[in-house]
């Protein structure tokens, strides 16, 4: 049978946005190890409740790692200490009988505190709003196979693509920036046949837009370390590359016109 | 009172319905279109995809999710893929042969032109995403790859490794988020519906809260498009996200719409088996796994050895041995009752001995780990951070979990329900898989609702309305419904019983899983009816919820939803009470054939049953649509 395990959780407590906040402890005893991180979680809430008092709010919903909603700091790193994992999917083997673990909510300027551990998040959705989109009215697309991928473009895109949106990076990120979510949402379109016509203006709108409520990248590497989808530092490079470029070409453009 | 249910399917050769139609309807000239608005709830890919394809068409479209963004949906969840008549890999597919694959995979109770149409525009859907710039996987000429899918003998499931439906939606959000920026879709985030307004037998909009502040409002519109997914939490663990539910629909619902075939619900075979009280939830490991995964359990009652201990004469590989043309790859609904018969003997796999295993040891001999690992490594990754056993030395263990509900608001073929104004899209609606669903037709279903069906039958309905102003949200059919919407939330916290949400969510969801699960039987849902009506009345009087109704408030969420999954499962039993008859996820225990298949009764249930609410308490009453087979001759269905 699997083992069970009795912690010592510290958790950030928030009434609402404005309210301050506070550290919490609680006693966790009996957890077993095969529970998640978050059916931990609801198991010290379904406590507090049969205790009379409010649980703990915390947002997750597919539990599968896919759905980026969930997302704590656990001892101060970003999704907890397994890599590549999402909280949801984090299982308390991890752990150690005894342990005490530290609970806190995403700590950034651009993610407000909702209330306890959930973070309000919409900056990321600005910048995807200025850009992150290939302009294709529906039904006006042309036969799929007509548009040719290398499979290596093809699958590259794909590693960009992955990334499921949780915030983690700017959470991990001491400039609290969040290049590395913008550089994989832009990359997946910037590497793609289907994303050229649009290539350079959604570079430049969508790092500008960014700029606007993040801060900025000193290539620490934090972020590509808390990624749960372990998105590479590379399309950063590559983000940077076409912003350059962008910022050139839509000038010379602009000066021939 | 409702009268005949009326599917609207037009007169005419199926193969050029649609076209037909198309033509037949009105049209709104483009000037008008900013004159008319439409609310959309939900943004999975059936609400997003619809949301930005009317806002391209030039309509004012409110969308609203109760997520922080509209890319959380569940859609995003689906892995394996989805199915598209493109015929790319000259295997003899055609839009003809997955109409034909989907109505015996529905096991003949979907309506036969929905299904057709699904077909049809199944092609589109995968140029759409395409140009969009989806990834699905291809192969070295550039070109896109296919493969084989839930029982299906053709390739025509397009796919983005495990991830399918987290780039399909993607796909749809970015299109939304377009349309955001553009000015034509106003996406209100963590606004969840509460109520559907109806003026003068019209649906005319919706009264929401904010899931931040509390705060209660209501919106107006000329049509209502609902796109808030299906009710497979009932069962309390699925594969569903924590916050699915039936709400939405379920409102809509007792302010009449019809709601149809409740106890069609699919439950999958290969999902990661639960481990205790304390599991929140079920994983789905894509299907995809059957095509390289072997299915077996120990040939003994009394196994205790470790698999890989098992020599090979004690193993029964019991779906390749009962079904020995299709194998590991009978449709998900064999293939979990199956699982359930094993493990009801006492053979299964496990410290709780709930599972089977799906054993990739042959696969990997025969094609090398790398190659296993490049098909299925992410899942693999995700076995392993779940069970803590590595699926590459050790088999999988897998076992059924609820996975789709085929059932859903009833809709006419234009997608609107019996109340005009209120259309209904994507899981929701109850329209094209019958008691059934194959793999891969959830994605199709969504994005044809959205992209290619919608957009045009609500300008049918539309049109007509040219010079109408929605109703004003100061009106008392608003203003009454929010009071109602304030005063229960009031109710739920001061109750102040003894036991949580939670507790009453788990404890209903077990009886729906014994009573109304893979087998039902007339005994047991008779005993269903009582019992949940029982538990019921104690959660009704026992809950506790805490905290106030202006904050975030999870239990307040979360209460009101569970209040509904109690209604809706009555219902549930209800429907498969009457239904005296096995189709496809629907199997009672009195109606299989010798072969344990389940056994249809076409003179007395070849109709969809869709229910109308008669007030809390009261009997539901039972319509009826009749299904006609012109193209698609029902059969027995045999896997053999």
């Amino acid at each position: 049978m699997s083992n069970t395990l009795n912690l010592t959780l510290k958790v950030w407590r928030q009434d609402g946005p404005n309210g301050a906040g506070r550290f919490e402890s609680y006693e966790a005893n009996g957890i077993a190890d095969d529970a998640s991180f978050l059916e931990m979680l609801d198991v010290v809430n379904e406590r507090l409740i049969e205790d009379g008092q409010e649980p703990i709010t915390f947002e997750s919903d597919c539990r599968e790692g896919i759905c980026g909603t969930c997302g704590i700091m656990i001892n101060g790193k970003a999704h907890g200490p397994q890599k590549g994992t999402a909280t949801c999917q984090l299982h308390m083997r991890k752990f150690s009988d005894g342990d005490n673990i530290t609970i806190e909510p995403w700590r950034a300027e651009s993610f407000p505190i909702l209330k306890d551990l959930a973070v309000d998040r919409s900056a990321l959705d600005h910048i995807i709003e200025a850009g992150g989109y290939i302009t294709v009215n529906t039904g006006g697309a042309p036969d799929a196979n007509l548009i040719p991928v290398p499979k290596e473009a093809a699958d590259m895109a794909f590693d960009a693509a992955a990334c499921i949106g949780c915030g983690a990076c700017v959470a991990a990120c001491p400039n609290s920036a969040a290049q590395l979510f913008t550089s994989a949402k832009l990359q997946h379109m910037n590497l793609l046949p289907q994303g050229q016509p649009e290539r350079w203006d959604r570079a430049e709108n969508m790092v500008e837009t960014m700029e606007m409520f993040f801060g900025s990248c000193t290539n620490h590497g934090e972020c590509h370390e808390a990624c749960p989808k372990e998105i590479s530092l590379d399309f950063i490079a590559f983000l940077n590359r076409d912003y350059v470029k962008a910022k050139i070409k839509n000038r010379k453009l602009l000066g021939q016109n | 009172m409702i009268g005949e249910l009326n599917s609207n399917v037009p007169e005419g050769d199926i193969e050029g319905l649609w076209t037909q139609h198309k033509f037949d309807m009105k049209l709104v000239n483009p000037a008008n279109k900013r004159k008319f608005k439409v609310i959309v709830v939900g943004t999975g890919l059936a609400g997003a995809s619809a949301a930005a394809t009317m806002g391209e068409l030039g309509y004012e479209v409110e969308a609203f999710t109760y997520h922080d963004s509209p890319r959380r949906a569940h859609s995003i969840a689906a892995q394996g893929g989805i199915n598209g008549a493109k015929n790319y890999q000259n295997d003899g597919d055609s839009v003809y042969r997955l109409f034909y694959d989907t109505v015996k995979g529905g096991d003949f109770r979907s309506r036969e032109a929905n299904v057709y149409r699904l077909a049809e525009v199944s092609v589109n859907i995968i140029d759409q995403a395409t140009a969009q710039g989806v990834p699905f996987a291809r192969d070295y000429g550039g070109l896109l790859d296919n493969r084989s899918f839930g029982g299906a003998q053709v390739s025509r499931t397009f796919y983005a490794r495990g991830q399918t439906g987290q780039q399909l939606l993607l796909g749809a959000y970015s299109a939304l988020m377009r349309q955001v920026h553009e000015g034509t879709v106003a996406l209100h985030t963590r606004k969840e519906m509460v109520d559907l307004i109806v003026k003068d037998d019209k649906a005319c909009g919706i009264v929401v809260r904010d899931v931040i502040t509390g705060k209660v409002t209501s919106h107006s519109a000329h049509a209502v498009v609902l796109a808030t997914g299906g009710y497979g939490n009932v069962y309390y663990l699925s594969t569903n996200a924590m916050m699915c539910n039936v709400t939405a629909a379920w409102r809509a619902h007792r302010k009449g719409a019809l709601f149809a075939n409740p106890c069609y619900t699919q439950i999958h075979p290969t999902c990661i088996p639960a481990s205790d009280e304390f599991q929140s939830k079920l994983t789905l490991m894509s299907e995809s796994l059957r095509n390289d995964g072997r299915i077996w359990v120990p040939k003994s009652h009394d196994e205790t050895r470790a698999a890989a201990d098992i020599p090979e004469d004690e193993r029964d590989y019991y779906l390749e041995r009962k079904y020995p043309s299709f194998g590991n790859l009978v449709p998900r609904d064999v293939a979990s009752r199956n699982a359930k018969t094993v493990v009801d003997e006492g053979r299964g796999v496990g410290e709780l001995k709930n599972g089977v295993y799906l054993d990739f040891a042959d696969a990997i001999a025969r094609d090398g780990e790398d190659t296993i690992r490049a098909k299925y490594g992410n899942l693999f990754d995700m076995y392993e951070r779940i069970t803590g056993e590595n699926p590459y030395q050790t088999p999988m263990r897998i076992y059924p979990a609820t996975h789709y509900t085929m059932g859903g608001l009833w809709v006419d073929y234009n997608l609107m329900s019996n109340l005009p104004g209120l259309f209904a899209i994507g899981e929701c609606n109850f329209s094209d898989h019958g008691a059934n669903r194959l793999g891969a037709s959830a994605l199709m279903q969504g994005l044809a609702d959205g992209y290619f069906v919608l957009p045009y039958t609500v300008g049918n309905y539309l049109a007509p309305l040219l010079g109408t102003d929605p109703v004003d949200t100061s009106d008392p059919v608003f203003t009454e419904a929010e009071a109602e919407v304030n005063e229960q939330n009031q109710r739920w916290l001061s109750i102040n019983g003894t036991k949580s949400v939670d507790h009453y969510h788990r404890e209903l969801g077990k009886l729906v899983w014994n009573y109304i699960g893979m087998e039902r039987d007339k005994n047991g849902l008779e005993k269903a009816i009582t019992e949940i009506a029982a538990l019921e009345e104690e959660f009704l009087a026992n809950v506790r919820v805490l905290g106030s109704a202006d904050t975030l408030n999870q239990s307040l969420e979360k209460v009101q939803r569970v209040a509904d999954f109690f209604e809706l499962a009555l219902l549930k039993a209800r429907d498969a009470l009457d239904r005296e008859e096995s189709a496809g996820g629907h199997f009672r225990t009195e109606s299989q054939t010798e072969e344990g298949e389940a056994k249809r009764d076409d003179e007395r249930f070849q109709h969809v049953a869709a229910w109308e609410w008669t007030g809390k308490g009261n009997d539901p009453v039972r319509h009826q649509e009749e299904l006609t087979f012109d193209y698609v001759l029902p059969s027995q269905r045999s896997y053999k």
